[in-house]
């Protein structure tokens, strides 16, 4: 990797002055991103602030919803019993992100700040209505994912917790590149009093989607029958050496299915 | 004391130190005032060096030098040699352009080296790399065998038009073509033996070291042969005597044949520390392995088998285009020529064979041996051309194989492709492994599979292959250009412990443990007190190395040798010792017995009196216990065996599961079971890795898109079954022990097992042969095109 300076402010207004006072400063949340794309020389920040000092760390339960602070590991959500009662799809797709080591170093709020379009977490935050806890606002998860490595988030905010109203029931499938073990498709499946919402990673060219046919399918029957002849278009997937844009598509119908049969 | 004889599964020796972080590998190795290279390498397949400007790395903080292709030149550095030169149908030699160490001119492949920094720090090195400037003119790229050979292809070396490395041939084609003419059928079967990258645990790495007082050079590098090493770069690369180089591979974390090879980064370590005078190191990053490391595999083969009325086979006619690369890698001639097309008779009958192989220069890293070295890509031909013949005939593919074997009262057996097996029981080995894979009870589970929406199928793979290439005369008439024994030295030390040194070299295989287990029970020796130092050119007298599943076949029958020597000055020893014949003499146990007496001399007295030789036959012995022995053997072994695998296939996904795997091999005399268990799981690991899991991706421009782990898939626990193993003994009858070899049979028997496997799970899809990999993609594009067939009957 290249020299870069490194920060550990205690405060959450001295990560936010750290972050803002320099174009090519970059945030450290769990690092499991970033780490990686120093040592490859892909990146090439000033400084790196690292905010594992700032106490962002825990889960709460208020009333119809669980609030996860932004440096809360994988692990952690994964194994909560808060998280596993209340919303268990949740609690599942944590324990299948990466491997244990990821799992007990990524975030929650690193996870989403990427927005890699592969990664577990956006299908969850956007199927389930999610909002994101910034240092200077809150921005429903409809408006926070804008394509590939793009979010809503400013330079220089930081994600300080994602609050997940709680579901009737929901769950997570994914099918998983061979090699990365990243999602090719991930879809996350949640039912609410409000209606369904399906939300797929791996397979956009944009990042996370709903999927708006399976919702409408599924707000009138929760099962995965209702979804069996529902065809998502290849137009607009991703294709890599491991799945065309075709497969892709075929498989969101799989693995919706699944995420329906699984969902609890 | 338990058992730890021959036959004993005696737990590694070496593992305590492996498992507790206490190896020593090359990049653990630093001398004093050691340097640091990186090298800066080709982004690109194929382009014209127009200029190389490195002042402003070579003004970089912390760089002691910048050396290009061009200061090499200067200095007299020779090319990369190849080790095996073969000759074209018309007698001609093949083509051999010249393989700079830094690139001259033109880079071939994206990775080719192009300039190196030496600096104090790696991180500084990088960094000053980054600011070499290079000058490229692009050239369109030759990115694979097809487009290599098609009209009007870019040319990747300028003296070798067409890109053709040779176009060889072995077999009468007029026989062969006669025989066809005649035939009741011919199953024809067009196939492709995808592209590896080794991806060994310890990437390559290489520390260079100048004696400024003696003019010594010494090289520690991640080599599987040191003294191969010596003797190539010293002799064509940097002209340095033996007596000045000295080479040494400590442990080695992995090689499956891509250690083998004399690569760049050796001299270039070397050289450069000759240069700056001081020490330089170097080590791969993973990205550098995927692009530098030798590449396995890549054929692409059409095969024809002739049959009788009756399904006997009556000839087989191949033409296999094999991808050299960009440059020859060492021994990359010898691996689609005498280690695959010698091997085309598989376990089979078949009167008459011939085989034309063409070698092509492609823009990608070169290709050489990679675990089975040609070998795993015969088998995959003959048994998946058995399995089309079976398909196409109607018959069973059990009752085929055996209709064709040859049969185990035939040996010594002569094929029509130059080799003569020495022993083997084909159908021994399948029926134990049918009754261990419950091949009776298949139907059963695929009916359950079926109750679970899943696809079951069955494949079976009868292979055979030939380890520890010799004799040293034969390879060299067929071209190579070094010999292929082995030597040892048992050094029984004055109070009767043993020192072992040997010329094979272990870089996972537990040389350590079989061959202490060895001499252990040949001299009576408990075996903590027998050592293994094997690696180091200062130490051996000279050693071959170790692939090819050579290292008890080749190198054990050298101890054997030199043991015998020992035990012989023994005797005479013995019989002076205790007043008796030498005739007289026994020795057994560790022991030196006057026939019918209860007199004896344990091997301990023996060695202190000949190191302390106060009452010794001083006219007639040197003093000493210590003998060298050299083996060079007579033919190649051949184990052989079955492996059958079981598959599942989601539907929906195309996924593929494997159930069951079960390999019954025969790799002759097992000197320790747990060892051998351990190299087959490993090899069918591999062996289920190219099944369905590996691939080498270029893109048409030639750029390596597989080039990270990202996108190679490597074989991980969750893709593997538990893989049970077991063998079946028929002795190798040339060399003392009855040893074969084991650690290519799991990757050479086990990917036509896989494949037919899935092809049997789809037979209801149209579908009668796969190229690997399986991967889910191709599994659900089959049953995709399968499903209007399906509605329709």
């Amino acid at each position: 990797m290249y020299d870069f300076a490194y920060q550990k402010p205690s405060s959450l207004a001295d990560a936010v002055k750290a972050l803002r006072a320099d174009a090519d400063a970059k945030a450290l949340a769990g690092g499991m991103t970033l780490i990686p794309v120093l040592k490859q020389r892909l990146n090439k920040p000033s400084v790196v602030v690292d905010l594992a000092k700032l106490g962002l760390v825990g889960i709460t339960v208020s009333g119809n919803t669980v609030s996860i602070a932004g440096m809360t590991t994988h692990g952690a959500v994964a194994h909560n019993a808060d998280v596993k009662a209340k919303i268990p799809g949740l609690a599942e797709l944590a324990s299948v992100i990466g491997d244990d080591a990821v799992r007990h170093r990524g975030t929650i709020g690193g996870s989403l700040a990427n927005n890699d379009p592969a990664a577990d977490y956006p299908a969850a935050v956007l199927a389930l209505g999610a909002t994101i806890k910034t240092d200077r606002r809150s921005i429903k998860a409809d408006d926070f994912f804008q394509g590939m490595f793009t979010t809503a988030l400013e330079q220089g905010e930081i994600i300080t917790a994602v609050e997940f109203p709680v579901p009737e029931k929901s769950g997570y499938e994914k099918f998983r590149n061979p090699a990365s073990r990243y999602a090719i498709v991930g879809v996350y499946v949640a039912k609410t009093a409000g209606g369904v919402r399906v939300a797929v990673t791996g397979a956009g060219q944009n990042g996370v989607f709903r999927q708006t046919a399976m919702e409408q399918a599924l707000s009138a029957n929760f099962s995965p029958d209702a979804i069996a002849k529902i065809v998502t278009p290849a137009d607009g997937m991703n294709g890599d050496i491991h799945a065309s844009a075709e497969y892709r598509a075929h498989l969101v119908g799989v693995i919706a299915k699944r995420a329906v049969a699984r969902a609890h | 004391m338990p058992f730890e004889g021959i036959g004993a599964s005696v737990r590694r020796k070496e593992d305590a130190r492996f498992l507790n972080g206490r190896g020593n590998y090359t990049d653990d190795i630093n001398r004093p005032g050691q340097l640091h290279a990186y090298i800066r390498r080709a982004d690109r397949p194929h382009a014209t060096i127009k200029g190389i400007d490195t002042s402003a790395a070579a003004k970089a903080p912390g760089v002691v030098a910048v050396f290009t292709g061009a200061d090499l030149a200067a200095d007299n550095v020779g090319g990369l040699p190849c080790g095996w030169q073969i000759h074209n149908k018309d007698g001609s030699p093949m083509a051999e352009p010249p393989h700079p160490v830094l690139a001259i001119g033109k880079v071939r492949h994206v990775g080719d080296p192009v300039a190196v920094v030496i600096a104090e720090t790696k991180q500084a090195a990088k960094d000053a790399a980054e600011q070499i400037v290079i000058d490229y003119q692009d050239l369109p790229a030759a990115a694979s065998l097809r487009d290599a050979i098609a009209a009007g292809a870019p040319t990747v070396h300028d003296e070798v038009p067409g890109n053709i490395c040779y176009d060889w041939h072995i077999g009468d084609k007029a026989v062969v073509d006669a025989a066809f003419a005649k035939a009741a059928k011919v199953v024809k079967l067009d196939l492709t033996n995808n592209r590896l990258i080794p991806n060994a645990m310890e990437p390559r790495a290489a520390v260079g070291d100048y004696d400024v007082n003696s003019g010594d050079f010494t090289l520690f590098t991640t080599s599987q042969n040191p003294h191969v090493i010596r003797l190539l770069m010293g002799a064509f690369v940097l002209h340095i005597p033996e007596n000045r180089l000295r080479v040494v591979a400590p442990d080695v974390g992995g090689g499956f044949g891509s250690k083998i090879y004399h690569y760049a980064e050796e001299a270039i370590v070397t050289w450069a520390a000759g240069k700056v005078r001081r020490p330089v190191k170097w080590t791969a990053e993973r990205t550098e392995s995927f692009m530098s490391d030798a590449h396995g595999r890549d054929h692409v083969s059409t095969a024809e088998m002739a049959l009788d009325a009756d399904g006997n086979f009556l000839a087989l006619r191949i033409s296999t285009l094999a991808n050299m690369g960009a440059y020859l890698s060492t021994f990359a001639p010898c691996i689609p020529t005498y280690l695959y097309a010698t091997l085309l008779a598989g376990v089979y009958k078949t009167p008459v064979i011939y085989c034309e192989v063409k070698a092509v220069f492609t823009n990608t890293v070169p290709v050489d041996a990679y675990r089975g070295a040609g070998r795993p890509e015969a088998t995959f031909l003959i048994e998946r051309l058995v399995d089309a013949c079976a398909h196409d005939t109607g018959m069973d593919r059990v009752a085929i194989r055996r209709k064709n074997f040859i049969a185990a009262d035939a040996f010594p057996y002569q094929t029509p492709v130059a080799l003569q097996y020495d022993s083997g029981n084909y159908q021994a080995t399948l029926d134990a492994c049918l009754k261990a894979a419950d091949h009776a009870g298949f139907e059963a589970r695929r009916s359950a599979a079926v109750g679970r929406g899943k696809l079951r199928g069955i494949g079976i793979s009868t292979y055979i292959e030939a380890c520890g290439i010799a004799p040293s005369a034969v390879v060299g008439s067929l071209g190579a250009r070094a010999g292929l024994y082995e030597c040892a030295e048992i050094r029984v030390h004055p109070t009767g412990s043993v020192t072992v040194f040997t010329g094979s070299h272990s870089h996972g295989q537990g040389h350590e443990t079989t061959f202490a287990q060895l001499v252990s029970a040949q001299l009576g020796v408990p075996m903590d007190q027998v050592d293994v130092v094997h690696g180091d050119t200062a130490k051996i007298p000279f050693g071959m190395g170790t692939y090819g599943s050579r290292s008890l076949a080749v190198g054990g029958s050298a101890m054997v040798k030199a043991m015998d020597k020992v035990i012989a000055k023994g005797k005479k020893i013995a019989a002076h010792l205790m007043e008796a014949s030498v005739d007289d003499i026994e020795f057994k146990d560790g022991k030196f017995t006057v026939a019918g007496t209860d007199k004896s001399k344990a091997l301990a007295e023996i060695s202190l009196a000949a190191y302390v030789p106060h009452n010794y036959p001083i006219e007639e012995l040197e003093p000493g216990l210590d003998e060298t022995a050299f083996y060079d053997p007579k033919n190649f072994t051949f184990p052989a065996g079955c492996h059958i695998a079981e598959i599942e296939i989601d539907r929906d996904t195309g996924v593929v599961e494997v159930m069951n795997f079960v390999a019954v091999d025969d790799v002759g005399r097992v000197i320790n079971p747990m060892i051998v268990e351990g190299q087959v799981q490993g090899g069918v690991a591999q062996g289920i890795g190219q099944a369905l899991l590996e691939n080498a991706v270029y893109d048409k421009d030639g750029q390596l898109l597989s080039g990270s782990m990202m996108d190679y898939t490597m074989p991980r626990a969750d893709n593997l079954p538990n893989i049970k193993v077991a063998t079946e003994t028929t002795l190798c009858t040339h060399n003392p022990l009855g040893v074969k070899g084991c650690g290519e049979v799991g990757a050479i028997g086990s990917p036509p097992a896989i494949i037919g496997a899935i092809v049997d799970a789809l037979k209801d899809y149209g579908v009668r042969h796969i190229d690997m990999p399986a991967s889910p993609q191709k599994i659900w594009s089959i049953i995709q095109a399968g499903q209007p067939r399906m509605a329709a009957e």
